[in-house]
């Protein structure tokens, strides 16, 4: 398990370097960050200092190396565009987009997976068909504009929930949570919603499709010859032999949940890093950039590996042939 | 939190509601109803909404306009402006020019900054001098400014190196800070938009304005509150503001409707009708101080992106000539602005050059724009790239779109390329080498002074950019920058006009650059609101009211 685990950290340093070369290699055509800072009256000359102030002058394997090694030190510079440290600007969105979310993939399994359930028992009943085709427009519309019919339904229409923002938030130590405060609750059920859909119609389908195929195994068959009960055999043993793929996919979701929350951020003015991705972007904010881009490589690895390392508890098979190998 | 209290809507949700609803539902919904009802009846808070970010507190660190603006209710100039943005005395009283290069500016007693220390000569000295130094984007402000010496507590001198008719108007955006309070927060230099540290005061902010700062989140929300020891007369009764930056158009026009901001900037064209037809909320429009224009590349022996080669065709003034009456601008700011563009004869609107009235554009001639091109060899057109910003102006997209196909009338085949602005800008600026060879471009004259558009639009520069740095066509017109040059020192009100009359009327004759119109600012507001529109973006909040 130990060499597994080393194996794993070795590739997923190396991951991140490529991507950070890759990014770098990408910010060339962003545009340059300086006319994005200077004013009307900014000289050519300051314009120039500008440019070579902030080390665009110099050649792209020096900009990776000293971005490199100041990430090392965790520092990541300061955005061109807002004017704070990015590691602080991190720290500040980072717990938005998390709770973001975590709330999104709660939603989406706590109401996928019963519906999954649901569907795969009764799976001709007409509620089943109902909700596979309306699940289809989770897959279907795109998130932005889901997101803004439901800003339109819930908060112009019905005066229901907020249409922008956080609430109120508390600090508790550097984590600013919105789960404390009633305006913080209500400001997450949008956007969770909107983020979640789309997982939510994942789960629910794959869980059907394994509960499917689960019901028609032999050992469903003997659990009921021996009659045990429908929620015995439903829920102990069919779900539970379900879950192998619901957790992968689930935790692999949650990566591209916090990385794509970029546009369920954008539509809701969500302040997470999401947002803060977008607009870095728009006006060619490299440190907020490479910052970001790294971070989200870094998720990705770390997912990935604590999805292998829950695979092995979940499955005595693989922890076995795991053992076995190393 | 009372929670049986349910708001209208959702008393009606639940009479009509074919489906029963659960008690606990009906909780929930309840729960979610109140508190939103009861943030409504709160005090006067002002929320306004904006598209873009406040990204610097330092007065110095940006010159760009929503910032000023907005650092405009926290700070101020030695002048200000009034509503018709004509100069008006600020933290200086009078001014008098002791001999044309130096002025004196007697101070206002009495002002104090929002840490309590009193505003005085040396603070003007100190701002002055941070601002003509190191990182500060307001060089460019104080260009003729040699030196500025204290005579007592309440009177500064301002020697210049040359005459300048337009100082007090370069004034009023220079802002004045606390020299004790910039000691005591180490930000005695500017913040440089492009340092790689940031000092300490460059996120605080103290000035003399009617509003302070009381926290500032970059990009997400910044809060301001009444400096009630203000010495100028206010109309507003805000106990606070909440300035937040709502990027996508959908959600802050929701925002407004749903009643969560009291003011929303800008209202998206498509998104007006809406605005207007809801109840409580309206829009509010003029036409803002930038003049939306497109640049012709008139310097390269050889267009980069057309099908003429060893020739560039807008060298021939016929052809930008023919461009320019090929273009249908009525029919734009009629359909494509709804309304909301003013076509503009001049790079420069009246407001800030009342003379720009009788400037008169060439008419919409399809048949005539043809003759142009024939009698200047192309009478079956060429082909062409356009270069547009897509994020930037009302429509620019839309607008590029529309130039191509009434391009198309005469024969000129013209590929659009709409690409993000601070792609654009890299390209089609000096940092990219000038790389359009026909693009747009708008401009708000900083100072309020129609004589940057011909220094900075249409003076001659190289190809570096030395000169006129955002002339991206290369026009060059020596006759004008002389002129330029003369106006420049000219003291004489009526003479310094008459110079700019007649540069403008030859920039027009040689068609320098093709001016399309002056967008029109759309404020979305809550009918509580009542506020002064002024022309441009940023607003003063002492100037609203709500009831």
């Amino acid at each position: 398990m130990l060499a597994f685990s080393i194996r794993r950290m070795i590739e997923a340093w190396v991951v991140m370097l490529i991507v950070a070369l890759l990014a770098f290699v990408l910010f060339r055509y962003v545009g340059n960050p300086v006319d994005q800072m200077a004013g009307q009256y900014t000289s050519l000359a300051d314009r120039e200092l500008m440019h070579k102030q902030l080390g665009l002058d110099d050649p792209i394997l020096v900009q990776i190396a000293r971005f490199l090694w100041n990430a090392l030190h965790l520092d990541f510079g300061i955005s061109y565009h807002f004017r704070e440290p990015v590691s602080q600007l991190l720290m500040k969105r980072g717990p938005a987009t998390l709770e973001l979310s975590f709330a999104a993939s709660l939603f989406a399994i706590a109401v996928g997976i019963p519906l999954g359930v649901f569907t795969g028992i009764y799976k001709d009943s007409l509620w089943s068909k109902f909700f596979l085709g309306v699940s289809l427009i989770g897959v279907s519309l795109p998130t932005f504009l889901i997101g803004v019919l439901l800003i339109f339904a819930f908060s112009v229409e019905l005066h229901w929930l907020p249409s922008y923002g956080r609430g109120d938030t508390v600090a508790l130590g550097l984590w600013q949570t919105g789960f404390l405060t009633a305006s913080g609750l209500r400001a997450l059920i949008l956007p969770s919603i909107t983020l979640g859909l789309f997982q939510l119609t994942l789960i629910a389908r794959l869980v059907r499709s394994e509960m499917l195929e689960v019901l028609r195994t032999d050992f469903i068959r003997f659990a009921r010859a021996r009659g045990l009960s429908e929620r015995a055999i439903n829920f102990n043993h069919a779900l539970k032999n379900t879950l192998i793929p619901v957790i992968t996919i689930t935790g692999l979701q949650i990566g591209s949940i916090i990385a794509f929350a970029v546009i369920t951020e954008t539509v809701f003015q969500w302040p997470g890093m999401g947002l803060l991705f977008i607009t870095a972007v728009q006006s060619a904010d490299i440190p907020v950039m490479a910052a970001y881009l790294i971070l989200v490589s870094l998720m990705f690895v770390t997912i990935n590996f604590i999805v292998d390392v829950l695979y092995a508890f979940v499955d005595p098979r693989i922890r076995l042939h795991a053992m076995s190998a190393t | 939190m009372t929670s049986l209290n349910f708001s209208p809507a959702i008393r009606s949700a639940l009479r009509l509601s074919p489906f029963k609803l659960s008690s606990a539902m009906v909780l929930a919904a309840s729960l979610l109803a109140t508190p939103i009802l009861a943030h409504n009846a709160a005090a006067k808070t002002f929320r306004y909404a904006f598209q873009g970010d406040l990204n610097a507190l330092d007065p110095y660190t940006l010159d760009e306009t929503f910032t000023i603006g907005a650092l405009g209710n926290v700070f101020e100039g030695l002048t200000k402006r009034d509503k018709d943005l004509k100069i008006i005395p600020g933290l200086a009283t009078s001014w008098e020019v002791m001999e044309p290069t130096r002025w004196r500016f007697h101070l206002r007693k009495g002002v104090k900054f929002h840490d309590g220390e009193d505003f005085t000569a040396d603070d003007v000295v100190f701002s002055c001098e941070r601002a003509m130094t190191g990182g500060s984007q307001f060089k460019g402000n104080l260009p003729a400014v040699k030196q500025v010496v204290k005579v007592d507590d309440y009177t500064v001198d301002m020697i210049l190196s040359s005459p300048n008719p337009i100082l007090t108007s370069q004034l009023d955006t220079l802002f004045m800070m606390s020299k004790k309070w910039a000691q005591a927060n180490n930000a005695m230099e500017t913040q440089p938009a492009s340092a790689k540290e940031l000092n300490p005061g460059a996120l605080k902010a103290d000035g003399t304005g009617p509003f302070y700062i009381v926290s500032h989140e970059p990009g997400v929300k910044t809060v301001f509150k009444p400096n009630t020891g203000w010495w100028g007369k206010r109309t507003d009764n805000f106990d606070e503001v909440d300035f937040t930056t709502i990027k996508s158009d959908a959600t802050r026009v929701a925002a407004l409707l749903s009643g969560q901001v009291d003011m929303i900037e800008p209202v998206p064209v498509q998104a007006m009708q809406k605005v207007n037809d809801n109840p409580g909320t309206k829009v509010l429009s003029a036409p803002e101080l930038r003049t939306v224009f497109l640049t012709m590349d008139q310097k390269r022996d050889e267009l980069l992106f057309s099908d003429v080669k060893g020739k560039n065709p807008f060298k021939d003034v016929r052809v930008r000539k023919a461009f320019y009456q090929a273009i249908d601008i009525k029919a734009i700011d009629s359909k494509l602005m709804r309304g909301l563009g003013q076509p503009a004869a001049l790079l420069v609107t009246p407001v800030v050059f009342p003379e720009a009235k009788d400037f008169k554009r060439f008419p919409y001639d399809v048949a005539a724009a043809k003759k142009l091109m024939a009698d200047a060899g192309y009478p079956n057109g060429f082909s062409l790239t356009m270069h547009c910003p897509n994020d930037r102006y009302v429509n620019d997209e839309a607008i590029c779109q529309a130039v191509t196909t009434m391009l198309a009338r005469i024969n000129v085949k013209v590929t659009l390329k709409a690409i993000p602005k601070a792609q654009y800008f890299a390209l089609a600026g000096a940092s990219g080498g000038y790389g359009t060879s026909f693009g747009m471009l708008g401009w708000t004259p900083a100072s309020n002074d129609p004589l940057e558009i011909l220094t900075q639009l249409l003076g001659c520069r190289d190809d570096k950019g030395n000169g006129g740095l955002f002339n991206y066509g290369g026009y060059c017109n020596p006759k004008v920058d002389a002129l330029a040059k003369q106006a420049m020192v000219e003291t004489d009100v009526t003479k310094r006009n008459a110079l700019l009359v007649e540069a403008f009327k030859l920039t027009t004759a040689d068609v320098g650059a093709l001016p399309l119109h002056q967008q029109y600012l759309a404020w979305g507001i809550s009918k509580k609101i009542q506020i002064v529109q002024r022309p441009t973006d940023p607003i003063l909040f002492y100037e609203a009211h709500k009831d």
